[in-house]
């Protein structure tokens, strides 16, 4: 299995190498796409996991007995609604119906709630209206 | 009802008078008080279409730098303009590729930017980065530049696209084990999805099927500014297989259309990415239809449900050339959302947008009622038959 998860690192922990043990213990491949420290020295990477599922399921519970939060992507794929020419070309790409047709309007809506970061749509929107935001 | 002439639409239209409303407004409308009455009331019906449309580009002059220059190969922002013109004069391609761009070799290529980008980014007001080569003549001695340029900077620049408007078009589906990238978009395998690309009852040429009014010189909302219809576009086929109602089944006629670049705007000129296939330009275009008389009004007043266009395969039938059509389906059943073919429900998308055609044929419609916008009557009508054309012209 390959998931993608956002890992929220509150200022305590953030110098410790998480990676390694995801690696090493867990036998996880872990490939960030985006990691970033604030100011106020708390982290936050967007990272693709993959493996076994008992694996990750353990590696998940590891970083969470370590502090670390785990958030899930939903927020992470944005409508650029200017740049949506209305088409509805993702509303058949989109699996769960965050992106839809509205009929009979025929206009395009996004729910983000229901997306689950798929981002089949980032290649299906002709105009690439449909943005990652990590 | 009593014939009305262009120069008594324009009259009406000049005072402040004339009743406009769009392709989409006159439906109920005839529905409700019948053809007569409502072509009595009704002077213009207003069109639109808002899609991609890749035979579209834009002639460019871009002014001579010191020394002068004769321009053989010329660059914007990467991707190649055709400088086999005079000088400083080039033509911009609404599908071209940076050179760079690796098209297809890593399939399916993304083609993030291309001519109808640029385009785009032209009227957006955008600077670009112009490069230019020449081998250099006695009174055009400069042989490179590089430098940035706005569309203001141009002496002129005018969109001219070969074809566009497309009277109807295919249902694209696949009937393969593979998901395809075409076209018409991605086509998911054994017949995930059908996509179909144009306004339907909105559309221009579906609301005028046999040209009774549309031609040369007609004047057209085209990108945000306003245009012409130069010629009849590239592959016009008005021989095509027609219903009763004279809607062509097929895709049928085409539109070269014309405009001053600098008066249009990115809300109407788009560049787009097709996966796998390539970049192009999404185009919108309003044409206002006068109603001359009942029959112009009984083709301006056809609904969805009486329009119908072809399904076919894109994996195997499309590529390799053969006609085969896999039925017909009317815009009503592709709007709903699903069609069936055989025992199999499949869900549609479009290409086209409607609520972008409803807002350009709302515009239009403004345009005209505020006085601002009078028809003009074509010098010939788009031709009935490629064989021996007859280059009508309105009585
Ligand atoms: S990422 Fe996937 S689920 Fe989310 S909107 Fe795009 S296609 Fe739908
Ligand atoms: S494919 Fe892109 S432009 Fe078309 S409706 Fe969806 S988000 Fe908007």
């Amino acid at each position: 299995m390959k998931k993608k998860i956002v890992l929220y690192f509150p200022p305590t922990v953030t110098e410790q190498p998480f990676t390694y043990y995801l690696i090493k213990d867990y036998n996880l491949m872990v490939n960030i796409l985006k990691a970033d420290i604030n100011p106020h020295k708390e982290g936050r990477a967007v990272v693709e996991i993959s493996g076994k599922e008992t694996d990750f399921q353990n590696g998940i519970e590891f970083l969470q007995s370590r502090g670390v939060k785990i958030l899930p992507l939903e927020q992470e794929i944005v409508w650029v609604e200017e740049r949506c020419t209305q088409c509805g070309a993702c509303s058949v790409i989109c699996p769960t119906g965050a992106l839809v047709v509205e009929r009979p309007s025929m206009h395009v809506q996004f729910y983000s709630e229901k997306c689950i970061v798929c981002e089949h749509c980032l290649q299906a929107c002709p105009s690439r209206a449909m943005e990652a935001h990590y | 009802m009593s014939k009305k002439t262009y120069e008594e639409i324009n009259a009406r239209i000049r005072a402040g008078e004339a009743v406009v409303v769009t392709a989409e407004e006159v439906i109920p409308m005839v529905r409700e008080q019948g053809l007569e009455e409502t072509a009595a009331a009704v002077d213009v019906v207003t069109t639109a279409t808002f899609g991609p449309m890749c035979s579209s580009g834009a002639f460019l002059c871009l002014g001579h730098p010191q020394p002068r220059m004769k321009m053989t190969r010329v660059f914007l922002n990467g991707v190649e303009a055709c400088a086999g013109l005079a000088a400083v004069d080039a033509y911009l391609g609404a599908t071209q590729l940076p050179q760079a761009d690796p098209g297809n070799k890593m399939y399916p290529g993304e083609f993030r930017y291309g001519g109808g980008h640029v385009i785009e980014d032209l009227v957006a007001g955008k600077e670009i980065f112009l490069e230019a080569e020449g081998y250099g003549t006695d009174c055009y001695p400069r042989k490179q530049l590089q430098k940035t340029i706005r569309l203001a900077d141009m002496p002129q620049a005018t969109l001219y696209n070969p074809r566009n408007a497309y009277q109807n078009y295919n249902v694209g589906v696949n009937l393969s084990a593979k998901t395809i990238y075409t076209y018409m978009g991605i086509l998911k395998p054994r017949l995930g999805n059908a996509n179909y690309s144009t306004a339907g009852q909105l559309s221009p040429l579906l609301n005028d099927p046999c040209y009774r009014t549309i031609g040369m010189g007609t004047k057209i909302f085209l990108g945000g500014g306003v245009g012409y219809v130069s010629w009849f576009g590239t592959q016009h086929a008005p021989e095509a297989p027609r219903g009763e109602n004279g809607v062509p089944t097929t895709s049928a006629g085409t539109l070269a259309v014309v405009g001053d670049l600098k008066q249009m705007t990115p809300r109407w000129l788009r560049g787009v990415s097709f996966m796998g296939y390539g970049a192009s330009l999404m185009v919108g275009i309003g044409i206002p239809l006068p109603i001359l008389d009942v029959e112009t009004l009984r083709y301006a007043a056809v609904s969805d449900a009486e329009i119908f266009a072809p399904i076919v395969d894109y994996s195997e039938a499309y590529p390799q050339g053969r006609g085969e059509t896999l039925g017909q389906v009317s815009y009503a059943q592709l709007k709903s959302g699903e069609i069936t073919i055989g025992d199999r429900v499949v869900p549609t998308a479009s290409f086209s947008s409607y609520p972008g055609a409803r807002e350009i044929a709302g515009i239009l419609k403004e345009w005209i009622q505020s006085g601002k916008f009078l028809l003009t009557k074509p010098v010939f009508t788009l031709p009935q038959s490629l064989t021996g054309i007859d280059y009508r012209s309105l009585v």
